[in-house]
């Protein structure tokens, strides 16, 4: 069954006609060939395909591109502007927080959402907002006080960025 | 790629009863974070689905004149931890709710979802027993009212009839007003995984430090989410200390049918039962007010 979706990806306005059956995540990779956002486990475990639905942290293996009509997505794609990276990107690139990077996506989008709240986090808190991510590689160290980082106040801190 | 013959998002409850009403095969799918993964896992395909998640009012949180609380069957998990209603007035709740696999699953998963798939592990059950909770089921004959208790009939299978959909879950004060409540999930992980066993207890504290009521309702302890009557038979008008508590865990295995499964033995359920119940329990005391445990 073809259903026809409008919606937004990395502010661009899209109009799709979709397989009622299609997550937003194969809509991603492989209408819009936005392949930055992975597919892990495919069950909302891994949390390596999420994106932003309206601002919201989702899993987008569990979510139904009919679901995605009128919505705004972004995906890690999305989040550099004007060539520059995100506070987050820097975040985890000067904190070593990339391994072999499959899971990397997943976890900046998830970061992403919590900086936009505008507010810092204790560890605990940042270890329970990332619950929904695995990653194979880092042992999670760096990943913590890259996310920690990102959610600094922007004008606190003299350090600079490393990248 | 699901195999979803059929999809049909419905903008108002009238709609999605209709669509049900004339195709009661249809399939309603609420936050998907369940279903969608039994249709991966092939255990169900070629359906035909109506969609209710933009049906605003089907997700509000209020109470009523009569102090009555109404959950709408569309409220996110998420929903419930941020809701001040449920903060103020029935906590255990939002403490259930945070149990809840991640972040990201709790956006998604919806309360109504989690009581009609009939998992034996769903979070929402124990601590909805123990509130005396009734979910309202609409259907094109009109409203039918069943308490939470009668609703479970077996392992994924729960009363909701053809061409029925739960709109909304109802809490009554006189089954919140004064209680203290505890949601304890015990799992191997912290945080994206099933209970092994839920215990949720709700009591109510006289000012002589008597038990006036106590409620508890175990998850995953039997086919069935199920409240312990032996053992809330015990305690009304006896006094609020150690023996007594560890009196009424022990009987709390009585109303449990745990058996083995691949996750946990049948002993250690029961175990889990025992500890668990009086844990949740001093709790409970405590923030039922006047008695303090450490
Ligand atoms: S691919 Fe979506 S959570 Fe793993
Ligand atoms: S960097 Fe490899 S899985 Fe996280």
């Amino acid at each position: 069954m073809i259903k026809k979706i409008n919606f937004t990806v990395n502010g661009k306005k899209r109009e799709l006609e979709i397989n009622a059956g299609e997550t937003l995540l194969e809509i991603i990779r492989k209408r819009l060939h936005l392949t930055g956002t992975k597919e892990g486990c495919g069950v909302g475990e891994c949390g390596a395909c999420t994106v932003l639905i309206d601002g919201t942290a989702i899993n987008s293996c569990l979510y139904l591109g009919v679901w995605a009509d009128g919505r705004e997505i972004v995906t890690v794609e999305g989040l550099a502007k004007d060539g520059e990276l995100s506070k987050v990107q820097k975040a985890f690139i000067s904190e070593g927080a990339v391994q072999c990077g499959f899971c990397t996506p997943g976890f900046v989008i998830t970061a992403s959402a919590l900086q936009s709240r505008g507010h810092s986090l204790t560890d605990i808190e940042v270890k329970e907002e990332l619950a929904g991510h695995f990653c194979r590689c880092t042992g999670y160290q760096n990943i913590i006080k890259a996310v920690k980082k990102s959610l600094e106040n922007e004008t606190a801190g003299t350090g600079g960025d490393h990248t | 790629m699901y195999l979803i013959d059929d999809y049909i998002e419905a903008d108002s409850v009238d709609e999605a009863v209709n669509l049900l009403a004339d195709n009661p095969e249809r399939l309603i799918i609420a936050g998907g974070t369940d279903l969608l993964i039994k249709m991966r896992d092939g255990i169900l395909e070629n359906v035909q689905m109506v969609g209710i998640r933009r049906i605003e009012p089907l997700r509000k949180i209020e109470k009523d004149e009569q102090n009555v609380i109404s959950i709408g069957a569309m409220a996110t998990f998420n929903d419930l931890v941020r809701s001040e209603l449920v903060q103020n007035n029935i906590p255990i709740m939002a403490e259930a709710a945070m149990t809840v696999g991640g972040p990201q699953i709790r956006e998604m998963a919806t309360v109504g979802g989690n009581l009609c798939n009939g998992m034996p592990s769903a979070d929402s059950a124990p601590a909805l027993l123990v509130l005396n909770a009734r979910l309202k089921l609409l259907s094109k004959s009109g409203v039918r009212l069943a308490p939470l208790q009668e609703f479970y009939l077996r392992p994924g299978k729960v009363d909701l009839r053809p061409g029925e959909l739960l709109t909304e879950i109802l809490i009554s004060k006189e089954d919140y007003l004064n209680f203290g409540g505890c949601y304890i999930k015990f799992a191997p992980r912290k945080a994206m995984d099933l209970a092994i066993l839920g215990v949720a207890v709700t009591c109510r504290i006289r000012v002589t430090g008597i038990f006036d009521l106590v409620r508890i309702a175990l998850g995953v302890a039997g086919p069935t989410p199920l409240r312990c009557e032996i053992a809330e038979n015990f305690p009304p008008g006896k006094p609020v200390n150690d023996s007594i508590i560890a009196e009424i865990g022990r009987l709390a295995v009585k109303s449990s049918r745990a058996r083995d499964s691949q996750r946990a033995s049948k002993e250690f359920r029961e175990h889990l039962v025992v500890e668990l119940t009086q844990r949740a329990l001093k709790s409970a005391c405590n923030r039922a007010g006047g008695i303090s445990y450490d």
